[in-house]
């Protein structure tokens, strides 16, 4: 149990298994677990910061919605209004129609009437005269009578 | 149990024989082989495993060495961070290597007893001390390297002058120069020798435990090492922990003006 050379020997070992370790072994070390830390940090940041985005984009989200609700019962107001008015429109229209139709039936049918009313009123007049010649049995000078007939068929 | 060249002396020439370690030269220049070969050998495990884990260090996800290995890293630099505040690059690689090297060191006291002499016997060593740490040239290597850098960094930092008065004034002040010297030497002193011995003490009475449940009948054995091995697992890690803390407390202790 005595001090001797041994203690040369396991100082120059001492002294070089330090100067390994500082030289080649904790610089790497270190270095790649400082790293991996600003990593870790950096990656953190980055999902804190897409977790606000995420809130941003919902935030955004629900005004778009919204406002596109808005516009939405805005058009379909507006729609139902311009629907109502095309109804009325068409209803007005339809109306003006049938009283136009009416009217032109009714013309029609005067037109018709005089038309007959003339045919007839002719048709009387060669009857009574056709009568008359009968019964007077001679001719009717035409021309002569025909003032009266005029007058007499005008009465019908 | 003991090698046949000791069988016949008995408890005494068990415990003597493996406490005497595989030495080759005589006086001062006596080499403990034993000690120089498993302690290099050790170093050279620590070294290597750190190296490999080192060259494939990503900061990606690391693999299980390299789990490991960032895990002593962090301890050992948080204990760093603790107690020294300067900037010196040596201080954290010192503190790793102090306390794997010594870890390594008592851990083959764990190795039962007989193994490795029996082994030694076998390839025709007459002696071997596996464990480096039951070596006082081991632990007074580490301690005396440890008290030079402490000189070193006080005069670095404190420069040749200020080292000396820190020496001299302190302390109680100038008019009692030689009683303050005389203090600060003890003081300084009983760092290393308490570092070196505190470290053998423990280790040597360890392994000394060891040698003697091994002395007891077969049955008793198992009863007695292995609660002591477990035991023992908890002092070898303090005992690293205790010289690496204590070597850089007092490497920033070297640090700070006073």
């Amino acid at each position: 149990m005595s001090i001797n050379a041994t203690l040369i020997g396991q100082m120059i070992t001492f002294a070089l298994l330090v100067w390994f370790t500082m030289k080649y072994i904790w610089p790497p070390l270190f270095d790649s677990l400082e790293e991996r830390k600003k990593k870790i940090a950096e990656g953190l940041a980055a999902a804190e910061r897409g977790q606000e985005d995420i809130k941003a984009a919902e935030e955004k989200a629900k005004i778009v919605l919204k406002e596109a609700k808005e516009h939405s019962s805005e058009l379909l107001s507006l729609a139902q209004k311009r629907a109502n008015e095309i109804v009325e429109e068409s209803k007005d229209t339809a109306k003006k129609d049938g009283e136009r139709l009416i009217i032109a039936a009714r013309a029609q049918i005067d037109q018709e009437m005089q038309q007959v009313k003339d045919n007839l009123r002719a048709e009387v007049a060669t009857l009574a005269l056709d009568a008359a010649e009968q019964i007077l049995g001679a001719e009717i000078d035409k021309t002569k009578h025909q003032e009266i007939i005029n007058k007499v068929s005008s009465k019908l | 149990m003991a090698t046949e060249a000791h069988a016949a002396e008995g408890a005494t020439g068990y415990i003597i024989h493996h406490l005497t370690p595989l030495s080759v030269g005589s006086g001062f220049w006596t080499l403990h082989l034993d000690t120089l070969f498993f302690s290099a050998l050790l170093g050279g495990l620590f070294i290597w495993f750190f190296k490999s884990a080192a060259d494939k260090a990503t900061a990606g996800v690391p693999g299980l060495a390299q789990n490991f290995v960032e895990m002593m890293i962090e301890f050992v630099d948080t204990q760093v961070k603790d107690s020294y505040h300067g900037t010196s690059k040596l201080i954290a690689p010192l503190a790793l290597t102090i306390f794997c090297w010594v870890f390594l060191w008592n851990f083959m006291d764990l190795f039962p007893v007989d193994i490795l002499p029996s082994i030694g016997a076998v390839m025709g060593l007459p002696y071997l001390r596996s464990v480096p740490s039951t070596d006082l040239n081991a632990t007074f290597a580490m301690s005396i390297s440890v008290f030079s850098l402490i000189i070193f960094y006080s005069i670095k930092i404190k420069g040749p002058i200020g080292f000396a008065k820190e020496l001299l004034l302190e302390p109680f002040g100038p008019w009692l120069m030689p009683f303050n010297l005389l203090l600060k030497l003890v003081e300084e002193i009983a760092k290393p020798i308490s570092l070196a011995l505190r470290l053998f003490g423990n280790l040597y009475a360890g392994e000394l435990i060891f040698i003697l449940i091994a002395l007891l009948p077969s049955y008793l054995q198992p009863v007695l090492s292995f609660p002591w091995a477990i035991f023992h697992i908890l002092i070898i890690t303090l005992q690293a922990f205790i010289f690496m803390v204590l070597t850089v407390v007092y490497l920033s202790m070297a640090h700070e003006h006073h």
